[in-house]
């Protein structure tokens, strides 16, 4: 169908635009409900500390102000814990430790921001007044800040000896061990992975309502997931059944992982709505954001590669310190292991891996998913050692990684650390990543530059990602608490058109778009007459959202598997209708035919026959056309890819300069390149940003030093390149439209191109992020 | 206070508190909600709008300073019909993702488009480095602008 224009591969347009572009969007903070009021969060201004008292009396005599609530008021009535959805084991067996975690705090803080209020008031003005006059008594206690040492700080939970909540391992120690033992050489770095602050555009929200004749609680939030938040607000919140809680996503602008999690700010506002039985409106203010949104990244690493001496990899061996800040938010625990640890072999055939990572509590704000979730993180590891190793073999990094890629035969390929890779090509992208960026030509660039005093370098990153994280019997059996399938439901309407329900949910990815180009394709009928749906828990059965790019490998089969039962139907009506058997009709561009004859049926003609169903056999066909499906993976989807960036250094200034960036993907097939590409320049920018500009700060007393964006340094329009991006094809073996995924890719690849590019140009081994131009200024003087 | 303003053609007297933001007056009291906020301290230009044909970030004006103003949103510039040639760029360029940012975005390309010559590659990036966009990478965007401005 792509020959029309608009089918599967066809760079269509995106339907959502209209409304974006006009201003007709329609995001949380647009919606109000009459008669509704607006609360404002009372946050710790301590790192770590005892509530003595919290006298509310001022508050409440502001006016306009309906309500002050405390932790100890949600603790009162009934309102649980904010759940972990991932139970990781320690080596020795035994669960990881979860310390209590009440949306708002109750006797004790734990980091600057932390939500231990809420102020409720009939204008946003009277709440913010009423806040001010909250008098909050805080006994301020020792803060542990540095996750490297936080073993030896205070202890911040009685249940968490050495704030440590888990000592995680994958792999064979004794056969990695045995590979270093018999090596020719060992590349060692020390890597600090820095800690970012995601910073979606649109500042969570959340609008809670309570309608009293019918006992029905509405939530409109910026949620990734809305029926995940739906049941975790019912199931171990409960603050409602599940039936009678309705959680609506409407427009997002944009997650980035972030809004995945079931915050304390929804919890509060949607109980209080319920308790005052009147609307309650939030919107964070940015400070709120840098404050309480989960961070992301956030580790310090110590690893080594064992090689012979013509570059052929032995082993590897990783030991990381994660943080996790001061509560385990929603995914968290899974993010520094089976997003992480599983994924250090790369593209490699690396024999033997052995990766232990302990899991920290500080007092900071949760870490969790930030676009690429450990993955990103993994790569670093891997791709900077990859690096490494080669410089100290004086061997060409791109021959490094040739000579230990996974070939094309060896696929499927089971890797020492737990998953099997379907299918790739690893060396047709990184020849073609080479012919982009010339290559050949470099040296010559070079030299270029540092006749002119400058200091040019070249890096690489053949990264791998795991996506559509799956099957949801091996994730349940290693402590995941979800199941990681998805739904579809295709309502083909009484004229023909096409009504698309997915529990997939679009912030950005234009899911509008690409799902209706799979149905129109799939069905032969117009893409306008096909409309997706999403972010409902009112509107679709269920749905776990979308994150770690799985919307179409997961969502998108689901949508074929439906498509499918339509068709399916649709033959079954037509073989009715011409007396004839199913397997007598054939479906194809929209029109069902019987085989030898030419009696046919459009698709828009059967639609109406489903639903006006004059003589059907009723007890062998029912009325109607509409399917829904459910789609759980055989495993997860590979994409892979190379990425190369090329850095002038200015030798008087030490700003790095991005002079080419080359990312070449394998996804799998592509839905719509147009879409795909702005994935891919979406990632890169945020991989870029994390390896010159961004960086997470606490003071020593666990003071959120980068909390606005004066201090924390969001890339900008002047600081990156424009992209070269290319794609090879090797199709997902198992999954129905052939696709990997394309949404984190670009954040996982770039930040290690980016930081091997800079340390080449310096000449120096490591370097830590963000490479401002301070930190490069220094190096130069060192490197000299 | 009292304060009369011009919004997308249309008059409007307003009596709103001394301290009440141009950004709130559009949003809460008009229902322009095409104009968001971000960061509430001019820092991400989501709420850019144009008051007397230029840019400004609406979270840092006082409505009392739009006294007797001519202010254009997002709303104001154009139709699903009849898009503005920066939105039309925009939409085929697919210089926006989530679309939280593209209202302030387009109306700081155009007041760039309109007030630049020799608008270049560099010139944009640099023109628009007050407008933070979490999703495109700036690539698309920066084709949007270039691809306006020839049609402007």
């Amino acid at each position: 169908m792509a020959e029309t224009g608009t089918g599967i591969g066809a760079a269509v347009k995106r339907k959502e635009d209209a409304r974006f572009i006009t201003g007709a969007g329609r995001y949380t903070d647009d919606i109000d409900q009459s008669g509704q009021a607006y609360a404002v969060f009372l946050r710790s201004p301590h790192a770590r500390a005892t509530i003595g008292g919290i006298d509310t009396s001022g508050a409440l005599q502001v006016p306009g102000v309906a309500a002050v609530y405390t932790g100890a008021d949600l603790a009162a009535d009934g309102i649980g814990d904010l759940p972990c959805g991932w139970l990781v084991k320690s080596k020795d067996g035994s669960d990881m430790i979860q310390p209590p975690h009440p949306p708002l705090a109750v006797d004790r803080v734990n980091y600057v921001g932390e939500p231990y209020g809420i102020v409720i008031a009939d204008s946003l003005q009277a709440a913010r007044d009423g806040a001010e006059a909250v008098a909050a008594d805080f006994d301020v206690l020792p803060a542990v800040v540095d996750v490297a040492t936080a073993d030896q700080g205070d202890q911040l939970y009685e249940t968490v000896p050495d704030n440590q909540c888990y000592d995680w391992e994958l792999g064979d120690k004794a056969a990695t061990d045995a590979a270093f033992a018999n090596a020719d050489h060992v590349a060692s770095l020390d890597i600090v992975n820095n800690r970012l602050i995601p910073n979606a555009m649109e500042p969570r929200a959340a609008v809670g309502d309570y309608d009293a004749a019918s006992g029905m609680y509405t939530l409109y939030t910026t949620s990734q997931n809305p029926h995940l938040e739906r049941l975790v607000l019912a199931a171990f919140v409960q603050v409602a059944p599940e039936s009678r809680l309705r959680v609506v996503s409407p427009d997002v602008g944009g997650g980035f992982g972030s809004k995945i999690f079931v915050y304390a700010e929804e919890t509060a506002v949607i109980w209080a709505a319920g308790k005052l039985r009147r609307a309650v409106k939030w919107r964070a203010d940015r400070s709120e954001s840098f404050l309480a949104d989960a961070h992301g990244r956030d580790h310090v690493t110590k690893a080594e590669l064992a090689l012979t001496s013509d570059g052929t990899f032995l082993g590897l061996r990783v030991k990381t310190i994660a943080n996790m800040g001061a509560y385990l938010s929603t995914f968290a625990s899974s993010v520094p292991t089976y997003l992480y640890g599983t994924l250090m072999a790369g593209q490699y055939k690396t024999p033997a891996i052995y990766v232990e990572v302990r899991a920290m509590f500080t007092n900071t704000a949760p870490v969790d998913a930030y676009r690429g979730a450990g993955r990103p993180e993994a790569t670093y590891v891997v791709e900077r050692l990859v690096e490494t190793a080669a410089r100290q073999l004086s061997m060409d990094p791109a021959e490094i990684r040739r000579r230990n890629f996974i070939q094309p035969e060896d696929f499927p390929y089971a890797t020492p650390v737990a998953l099997t890779y379907d299918t790739g090509d690893y060396e047709a992208s990184l020849d073609k990543a080479l012919q982009h960026i010339d290559y050949q030509g470099f040296a010559a660039r070079r030299a270029a530059s540092e006749a002119n005093g400058n200091r040019r370098g070249i890096g690489f990153s053949s990264y791998i990602e795991a996506c559509g994280l799956a099957p949801s019997q091996v994730a349940l059996s290693l402590g995941a608490g979800v199941g990681l399938f998805e739904s579809a439901e295709v309502r083909v309407n009484v004229t023909g058109s096409v009504t698309v329900i997915t529990g997939s949910h679009s912030h950005g990815q234009g899911h509008e778009t690409t799902f209706a180009q799979v149905v129109s394709d799939r069905l032969g009928i117009p893409l306008e007459d096909v409309e997706v749906v999403h972010g409902d828990t009112a509107r679709s059965d269920y749905g776990l959202g979308t994150y770690g790019s799985r919307s179409i490998a997961v969502g998108g089969s689901a949508l074929i598997r439906a498509t499918d039962k339509i068709i399916a139907k649709g033959k079954k009506i037509v073989a009715h209708n011409f007396e004839t058997t199913e397997d007598n009709i054939d479906f194809t561009d929209g029109t069902f035919a019987e085989r030898e004859s030419n009696r046919s049926m459009a698709f828009a003609e059967v639609a109406f026959a489903a639903y006006v169903p004059a003589n059907f056999p009723l007890d062998e066909l029912e009325p109607g056309l509409s399917e829904k499906a459910f789609y759980d993976p055989g495993n997860f989807t590979y994409p892979a890819g190379t990425h190369i960036c090329e850095v002038e250094i200015d030798g008087e200034t030490g700003v790095s300069t991005i002079v080419a960036f080359v990312a070449v993907d394998d996804f799998g097939n592509v839905i719509n390149p147009m879409i795909v590409e702005g994935q891919v320049h979406g990632g890169l920018c945020q991989g870029i940003g994390q390896a010159l500009l961004e960086h997470g700060v606490y003071d020593d007393a666990g003071q959120l030093v980068t909390g606005s964006y004066m201090d924390y340094c969001m890339p900008r329009a002047d600081d990156v390149p424009s992209f070269t991006v290319d794609t090879t094809v090797t199709p997902c073996t198992h999954n129905p439209l052939g696709v990997k995924g394309c949404g984190e890719a670009g954040a996982i690849g770039a930040t290690a191109a980016v930081m091997n590019a800079v340390t080449d140009a310096l000449g120096v081994k490591s370097l830590p992020m963000p490479a401002t131009p301070e930190t490069v200024w220094k190096a130069l003087g060192s490197a000299a | 206070m009292e304060v009369t303003l011009k919004v997308n053609g249309a008059s409007h007297s307003l009596d709103v508190p001394d301290n009440a933001l141009l950004v709130e007056v559009l949003r809460e009291r008009l229902g322009l909600t095409g104009t968001h906020v971000g960061c509430d301290t001019s820092q991400c230009g989501a709420c850019v709008v144009h008051m007397d044909g230029r840019a400004v970030k609406s979270c840092t004006v006082l409505a009392g300073q739009a006294d007797g103003a001519d202010v254009t949103t997002i709303e104001g510039i154009g139709t699903a019909d009849a898009l503005h040639p920066m939105q039309e760029a925009f939409r085929d360029c697919h210089a926006l993702q989530c679309g939280f940012c593209t209202p302030g975005m387009i109306m700081a390309a155009i007041d760039l488009v309109q007030t630049s010559e020799d608008l270049d590659e560099q010139a944009v990036r640099d023109g628009l480095e007050g407008n933070l966009c979490r999703c495109t990478g700036y690539h698309n965007i920066v084709r949007a602008v270039l691809a306006a401005r020839d049609n402007m």
